[in-house]
């Protein structure tokens, strides 16, 4: 009991005043504006937002310069100290030549910074984020700032937009990577749901290759519609580049996407090789969870593991390798 | 400027929680993607632009075989008017009430023909009398003023036997009973507000002026099983018994000319406008409105929250007003109700869900005590639908409200008994009428009905007769942040978040259930394909 006065005196009011605010901080709708349901016809967006806005600007050179000061000395210490990343397969990047199409599960919007805080300095800094039209660039000063710190260019995600898929083709075909994720949203309980063909169609468009990321326990970290920000360990999986076949149907590709995620999730929780086999088998657990109740769905995640934990079993197992 | 109707969504991963009421406050909601929808009701239809000249018309322009209404009256005949009591509209409107509008009318024609004998009756049935200030608000003070003191303002009394005559028995062998005065009457004028498709037709008469003795042919446990839905009177067995009720009337030289009203759904003032928009569109505004509304309502006691919400008076505007022969002007009545709350919807749900606001037709300036919060939801939202219900058989009903273990003792004292009595031994609707009658001829309550303002002693197994074909209809019962002892003894189970509640759910309907949810206030009716 001693301790614990003594603990709380020792908290400064400055730290009070920062935990309160905190814990002041809204909490999703009603405090922030609401989503739009998909099957809704949303009125026109303000001129020169949603779809529409031009991202142009944050891809000059001195906002680039600006924007990779602030990844490199702000964005990425932050994230690594939140998120603690353990990045497997990043040897692989080696082989990629830019421009590629990173292709990722999505559970968090700490996805992007952690992905952007691991990439290799060649890829990350000329790399754009496909972003949600109707989330991201819904707001001017919303626009304005994901352009500038991802950068974020807005995909219409719940329709088809050819405007859309034509600037982000050009954008690849100019040189630029891009992030997309193509679940089209971020999982509500960190399983993994059904990929749409963006990616696939992109990559069949432009011939450029599709790197497979998965990245595991973002969502401990920021779930969606979370309230603060709860320091766990995450991990960060590159998967082997893979390219649509000559001929090769969009929804074909996206099959072989989604098993190539699928795989590294496996691998996240076990080991490459084992992974390997059960792809190779055909018995690659499903990255979508069991069926049955959210419990057991919470369940079946397992506990979050200790970021301070060294003899945590998959953190000596991750060193290992 | 036309209104936009009713419509379902269909929820994804985008949409925004959904406002569920929960008596004086609301909770927001996510429901789960892919397997759920959301029935929104139509906004407001037009109101009518000049309701005084519309009165005027339909009184000198009635439907069916009636003649104009000034025709129908001269010097020296008897004339009563009786209308709707305090449980319509829901919330109250604002002045003036429709009722007012169309009793100055007839009243001014009655005028112009010298007819001085005339009585105004509130047909209350076994509801509670109606106070002073509530009379005031639903005639006027002009009206008031003119009769009351007089004792030409009268309130039914359903166990006053002077006052009562028993006109024979229908085909079927019910007891037709009504008011003495209205029975003979040279004309009875009914001045009826439809707010919802089961008012109004015989059953104003039949209903709002007879007695126990009557009521109990139509109001009965295996009445309401067969009426599937109130909303369509030509699949309730109920509307089927008053029917039969007032054409024995009629044939037995009873004269009604009546005249019914219809309500746009403009239910809440402008502060409160978030509640009847939908979530996606609210502004900042609406939810800034929203967030201290239900921050301040989080803060006062609950009587006082309850004050605050049962002093809101509704915008409702009248949109119809038929005169003339019961039928004609009722199936006339019925299109326009139909025309402002049907929305179609396609197919059934395992689970439907409904938020429960403060107010239902019993507790009117009083506390919605759980047997009220049962009969609201499986009584009235349950059976707001034409064709079949939204939920399908073997289905689940979550209802969200606090069902608090309280009771208003003036209002509602004979509900008090039953709850601590009636319900503990079953909570069958078939089985309780045993215990009816001693409840109906009880002494006390019938002296608390004749001269308080208490609801009669059976009212309360009325209610629970309401829940009978959802009780049927239904494989479970949930009730989301009630108390738990007071969900138990209504044999409801209780939950604490509608996860939860989903989760119970799927015991009675399996895994991955299909939902509804019923986002009313304001009122509508689910046309199921």
């Amino acid at each position: 009991m001693h301790g614990n006065v003594e603990s709380d005196a020792s908290v400064s009011a400055p730290e009070r005043l920062i935990g309160r605010i905190v814990r002041l901080r809204p909490q999703g709708f009603p405090w922030v504006a609401p989503t739009w349901p998909g099957s809704m016809t949303r009125p026109a967006p303000e001129r020169h937002l949603g779809s529409n806005y031009g991202a142009g600007w944050s891809r000059r050179y001195p906002v680039r310069l600006a924007r990779a000061v602030v990844l490199d000395n702000l964005t990425r210490p932050l994230t690594h100290l939140v998120a603690s990343p353990t990045v497997r397969g990043d040897e692989l990047l080696e082989l990629v030549t830019a421009p590629a199409i990173f292709v990722a599960n999505h559970t968090s919007h700490l996805d992007t910074p952690l992905l952007l805080s691991v990439l290799p300095p060649r890829l990350r800094h000329r790399l754009v984020v496909a972003a949600a039209a109707d989330t991201f660039f819904d707001r001017r000063w919303k626009a304005h700032l994901f352009a500038f710190a991802l950068p974020a260019i807005p995909i219409e995600r719940r329709r088809i937009n050819r405007q859309s898929g034509d600037d982000a083709a050009e954008l690849i075909e100019d040189g630029w990577s891009l992030i997309i994720y193509p679940e089209g949203g971020r999982s509500t309980d960190g399983w993994q749901q059904e990929f749409g063909g963006s990616a696939a169609y992109l990559a069949v468009r432009t011939g450029r290759p599709v790197v497979p990321v998965h990245i595991d326990g973002t969502w401990r970290v920021l779930p969606k519609g979370g309230e603060r920000i709860h320091r766990s360990r995450t991990a960060v999986t590159f998967g082997t580049p893979i390219s649509p076949d000559p001929g090769e149907s969009t929804r074909h590709f996206n099959v072989r996407i989604e098993r190539a995620v699928s795989t590294l999730a496996d691998e996240s929780h076990t080991d490459w090789w084992s992974a390997r086999r059960r792809s190779a088998d055909g018995s690659t657990p499903s990255p979508r969870g069991p069926e049955g109740s959210s419990w057991r769905r919470a369940w079946e995640l397992g506990p979050a593991p200790d970021p301070n934990d060294k003899n945590d079993d998959r953190r000596w197992a991750l060193r290992r390798r | 400027m036309s209104s936009r109707p009713g419509f379902v969504l269909e929820v994804d991963r985008s949409t925004p929680p959904t406002m569920f009421w929960h008596g004086e406050g609301f909770r927001m909601e996510q429901l789960p993607p892919g397997r759920s929808r959301v029935i929104y009701a139509p906004e407001p239809v037009d109101a009518l632009s000049d309701p005084v000249s519309a009165i005027r018309q339909a009184l000198l322009n009635p439907l069916g075989d009636s003649q104009p209404l000034p025709s129908l009256l001269h010097s020296g005949m008897t004339l009563t008017i009786a209308f709707d009591d305090v449980s319509l509209p829901l919330p109250p409107m604002r002045r003036p009430d429709a009722r007012q509008l169309v009793i100055e009318q007839v009243l001014d024609m009655a005028a112009e023909a010298g007819v001085d004998d005339v009585v105004l009756i509130a047909a209350l049935a076994l509801h509670r009398r109606m106070t002073e200030a509530e009379l005031r608000h639903a005639l006027g003070d002009r009206i008031y003023d003119a009769f009351a003191p007089q004792g030409m303002l009268q309130q039914h009394d359903a166990e006053d036997p002077e006052n009562l005559l028993h006109m024979g028995t229908t085909d079927h062998g019910e007891d037709v009973e009504i008011n003495k005065r209205a029975a003979t009457s040279d004309l009875l004028v009914y001045v009826n507000i439809n707010l919802v498709a089961m008012d109004g037709g015989h059953k104003s008469v039949a209903t709002g002026l007879s007695s126990y003795r009557s009521l109990r042919h139509h109001h009965n446990a295996r009445t309401m099983q067969q009426s599937k839905s109130f909303m369509d009177q030509h699949h309730s067995e109920l509307h089927t018994s008053n029917w039969r009720m007032g054409r024995h009337l009629a044939a037995n030289g009873v004269k009604v000319f009546q005249i019914e009203t219809t309500l746009n759904s403009d239910t809440f003032p402008s502060q409160f406008g978030f509640l009847q928009k939908r979530e996606w569109e609210w502004t900042a505004m609406d939810r800034a409105a929203y967030m201290a509304t239900s921050k301040s309502l989080d803060k006062v006691p609950d009587s006082m929250a309850r004050k605050i919400f049962h002093s809101i008076k509704s915008p409702h505007r009248m949109s119809s007003v038929q005169a003339g022969e019961v039928e004609a002007v009722h199936a006339q009545t019925t299109e326009r109700v139909y025309e402002q709350q049907l929305v179609t919807v396609q197919g059934q749900t395992d689970i439907l869900t409904m938020g429960l606001p403060y107010i239902c037709p019993y507790n009117v300036n009083s506390v919605m005590n759980p047997i009220l919060v049962a009969c609201l939801g499986l009584g009235y939202f349950f059976n707001l639908y034409r064709g079949k219900p939204l939920v399908r058989e073997g289905g689940v009903v979550i209802m969200s409200h606090p069902t608090p273990w309280a009771f208003h003792p003036g209002h509602h004292p004979s509900y008090i008994d039953f709850f601590e009595q009636v319900l503990a031994e079953s909570t069958d609707p078939t089985e309780i009428g045993k215990f009816e009658e001693a409840y109906a001829t009880d002494p006390w309550y019938i002296h608390l009905y004749r001269t308080g303002h208490a609801y009669h002693g059976v009212h309360p197994f009325y209610m629970w007769y309401w829940c009978a074909h959802a009780l049927e209809h239904l494989s479970s019962v949930i009730i989301i942040g009630g108390d738990p002892a007071a969900v138990r003894r209504l044999g409801f189970k209780p939950a604490s978040t509608l996860a939860d509640a989903l989760e119970m759910a799927e015991d009675a309907v399996g895994p991955q259930p299909t939902i509804t949810h019923f986002h009313t206030p304001p009122v509508m009716i689910a046309d199921v394909q």
